[in-house]
C-alpha cells in the first residue's frame, strides 16, 4: 500500500500548517520526518540530518505530539514528562525543572501532581504538548492537537501553539484535517491529498483564493446568478447555493444589493468555513 | 489560589542549553524508572501494597532463616533452600508486576512518545527486562544477603566465615538462574496483551498451569521419562538446574545424569524469550 507518493516539499522555519482529509497521509509523513518508517525511495532532511541514519540524532532535537491517546494514567504529570525528558537524554535535575517549566507553558502547574488518568481531554492534550516541549526541540510536530477539544480549548492550544512558533523559536508543523484551524495560526500551509502534494504555498496565497461567501435565495437563482455575474462577480452555482469569491466588505453590500433590488427572499449569506475539501474544489476551478 | 485549567501562564520560554546524553544514559533511564515502578515508587499507594508486601515476607521468611540458621546451625536451611522456598511468590510478584511494566506501556499509547525519542526498541525490551530480572534477584538475593551478614557475625571463626562465603555464592547464582528464567517468560508473555488481566493470567497459567505435566511425567513407568520430567515446567526446569549444581547427593533420584541437559535447556529458555520479546518490538506499532 502506498500512503505517500510523488511528494516533494520543503518547509520553511515558522509554523507550518499540514492539512488532508483522513488518510491523506499525514501521519505517515510525520514519521517518515522521525524516522520511525524508512521511505521506500526519496530524500528525506530534517534540521539537516537524514532520518534514516541518524535517527537518534533527529530524534533529540525533534519533538512529537501524537494523535491518538498516549499518557500513562497512573503517574502524575510531572512525573510522566519528567521521565519523558530523560529519556530525550536530559539530565535528571534538568528534565524534572523543564517538565515544570514545559507543563507551566501550556497552563498545567497546579495540578502537575495529580494522576494524569484523572484528567480531562483538554489537559491531556496539554500534557501531550508538554512532553514534547520538555527537551527544547528546535522543530515539533503536532498531529492533530485540537482533537477532542471543544471550541475555548481549541482557542487555547491553537493560540499556545501560535506562541511556541513565534515567541518559543521553535518551528513548528502542525497537522490537520481543519484548515480553517491552522490557517488562523501558520505562515505557511502544505496541502495532501490521497499522499499527493495538492499545494504547498504561503498561507495568504491559498486563503484569498478560498474566501467564498455562500447566497441561499428560495426562489429567483437565475435571476440573482445573471445580476451578480452583471456586476462583475464570479459567481458560481452550487446545487441551491450560489458562492461569490469575497474580494472584500464590500462584496457583501453588492449581493445584499443585488438581493433587495430583485425583491428575492434571503435564506442565508455566510462566509463558508474553509474545508480542505473546498480549498481542493476551489484550486480545480481556479486551474481547469 | 487554583488558577483555571485555561489560563496560559504568559512567562518567557528559555531554551535549554545543557547537555543532552546519549544512549547509556537514556538505557538507565528506562531501567531505574522500570525498577522503580517495579516496586510502585513514584506511583500511587495503591501500586506499593502488593509489591511491599512481597517484599515483606521475604524479608521475614529470611530473617526467620536467619534465626533458626544461628540457634540450630544443622537444621539444614540453605540459601538455595530459601530461593526454592520463595519461588511461588515470585510467581505471583511477576504475575503482577511484568503486565505493569509492558502491558501498560501497550494499552496506554505511551510506546510512540518514547520510540519518537532517541531510545532504540531493543533498548526498550533489555531495559526492562533488566528493571525486571533486578526486581525478581532482589527478591531472592537482597534477604539472602541478611542471612548470610547474620551467620557471618554469629560465627566463630574464620574457616566458619569462609563456609558461609561459598553458601551464599551458589544461593546468590542460584538467585540469579531464577530472575532470569521469571523475567524472560514473565516479560514475553506480558507483551503480547495489553490486558493487564490477561498477561497476569497467562504467566500464572505458564508456570503453574505446566507443573500437572510434570506430575504425570514423574510417575511414568519409565527412569529415563522421570528423570526429564522436570524439565517442562519453568520452575521445576530451574529447580532442577539447582539440584545439579548445588545439591550435591539427591542429583541422582531427581534429575538423574541430565544436570547439564537442564542448566542448557533453562538457558535456552532465556535466550529464546529474549529473541522473541526483541522481535515482537520490532514489530509493535509505534503509533
Amino acid at each position: 500500500m502506498t500512503a505517500l507518493s510523488d511528494l516533494t516539499v520543503s518547509v520553511e522555519p515558522g509554523i507550518v500548517g499540514l492539512v488532508g482529509a483522513n488518510g491523506a497521509g499525514k501521519s505517515t509523513l510525520i514519521k517518515i520526518l522521525l524516522g520511525l518508517l524508512a521511505p521506500t525511495s526519496g530524500r528525506v532532511r530534517v534540521l539537516d540530518l537524514d532520518p534514516t541514519v541518524d535517527a537518534a540524532a533527529v530524534r533529540a532535537r525533534v519533538g512529537y505530539m501524537p494523535e491518538h491517546e498516549s499518557l500513562s494514567p497512573d503517574l502524575s504529570a510531572a512525573e510522566f514528562v519528567t521521565h519523558l525528558g530523560r529519556i530525550s537524554g536530559l539530565p535528571r535535575t534538568a528534565a524534572r525543572e523543564r517538565a515544570s517549566e514545559a507543563l507551566r507553558h501550556v497552563g498545567l502547574y497546579e495540578e502537575r501532581y495529580r494522576q494524569i488518568g484523572g484528567y480531562s481531554t483538554g489537559m491531556k492534550q496539554r500534557v501531550k504538548l508538554a512532553q514534547a516541549l520538555v527537551h527544547d526541540p528546535d522543530l515539533l510536530l503536532l498531529d492533530e492537537p485540537t482533537n477532542g477539544l471543544d471550541p475555548a480549548g481549541r482557542d487555547a492550544m491553537l493560540a499556545l501553539i501560535h506562541r511556541i512558533g513565534t515567541e518559543f523559536g521553535i518551528s513548528v508543523v502542525v497537522c490537520s484535517h481543519l484548515l480553517g484551524e491552522v490557517e488562523r495560526i501558520c505562515d505557511s500551509l502544505i496541502a495532501i491529498d490521497g499522499g499527493r502534494l495538492l499545494r504547498s504555498d504561503n498561507i495568504s496565497a491559498m486563503t484569498t483564493v478560498t474566501d467564498v461567501l455562500a447566497v441561499e435565495v428560495s426562489e429567483g437563482i437565475d435571476q440573482l446568478a445573471a445580476r451578480l455575474d452583471l456586476l462583475g462577480l464570479n459567481v458560481r452555482r452550487d446545487g441551491r447555493l450560489l458562492l461569490v469569491p469575497l474580494e472584500d466588505d464590500a462584496t457583501y453590500d453588492r449581493i445584499l444589493t443585488a438581493v433587495a433590488e430583485l425583491d428575492l427572499p434571503l435564506h442565508r449569506l455566510d462566509q463558508r468555513r474553509h474545508r480542505v475539501a473546498e480549498l481542493f474544489a476551489a484550486r480545480e476551478v481556479t486551474h481547469v | 489560589m487554583s488558577e483555571a485549567a485555561g489560563v496560559i501562564h504568559d512567562i518567557g520560554y528559555q531554551r535549554y542549553t545543557g547537555p543532552r546524553f546519549g544512549r547509556a544514559y537514556v538505557f538507565t533511564s528506562m531501567y531505574v524508572h522500570g525498577l522503580r515502578t517495579a516496586f510502585g515508587l513514584g506511583r500511587s499507594a495503591k501500586a506499593k501494597i502488593f509489591p511491599w508486601f512481597v517484599l515483606g515476607v521475604v524479608f521475614l521468611t529470611g530473617t526467620v532463616l536467619a534465626a533458626v540458621r544461628a540457634q540450630v546451625p544443622d537444621a539444614g536451611v540453605t540459601y538455595t533452600a530459601f530461593v526454592d522456598m520463595m519461588a511461588w511468590l515470585v510467581v505471583f510478584f511477576v504475575a503482577v508486576v511484568a503486565p505493569e511494566l509492558v502491558s501498560r506501556d501497550l494499552r496506554s499509547g505511551v510506546l510512540p512518545l518514547y520510540f519518537s525519542r532517541p531510545l532504540r526498541r531493543a533498548d526498550y525490551a533489555y531495559a526492562k527486562l533488566a528493571a525486571l530480572a533486578t526486581a525478581v534477584f532482589l527478591l531472592l538475593g537482597a534477604p539472602q544477603v541478611l542471612m548470610f551478614l547474620v551467620a557471618a557475625f554469629s560465627a566463630d571463626n574464620m574457616s566458619q566465615f569462609w563456609t558461609e562465603v561459598g553458601d551464599v555464592g551458589p544461593g546468590l547464582f542460584y538467585a540469579l538462574l531464577w530472575a532470569a528464567v521469571f523475567a524472560g517468560i514473565g516479560l514475553l508473555v506480558a507483551s503480547m496483551t495489553g490486558k493487564r488481566a490477561f498477561a497476569a493470567g497467562g504467566i500464572v497459567a505458564v508456570f503453574l498451569m505446566t507443573t500437572p505435566i510434570v506430575g504425570v511425567l514423574s510417575v511414568l513407568p519409565s527412569q529415563t521419562m522421570n528423570d526429564l520430567a522436570l524439565l517442562f515446567s519453568p520452575s521445576s526446569l530451574v529447580f532442577g538446574v539447582g539440584v545439579w549444581l548445588f545439591d550435591t547427593g539427591n542429583e541422582a533420584e531427581v534429575i538423574g545424569p541430565y544436570g547439564p541437559l537442564y542448566l542448557a535447556v533453562t538457558l535456552g529458555v532465556v535466550a529464546g524469550c529474549v529473541a522473541l520479546l526483541q522481535a515482537r518490538y520490532r514489530k509493535v506499532a509505534s503509533s
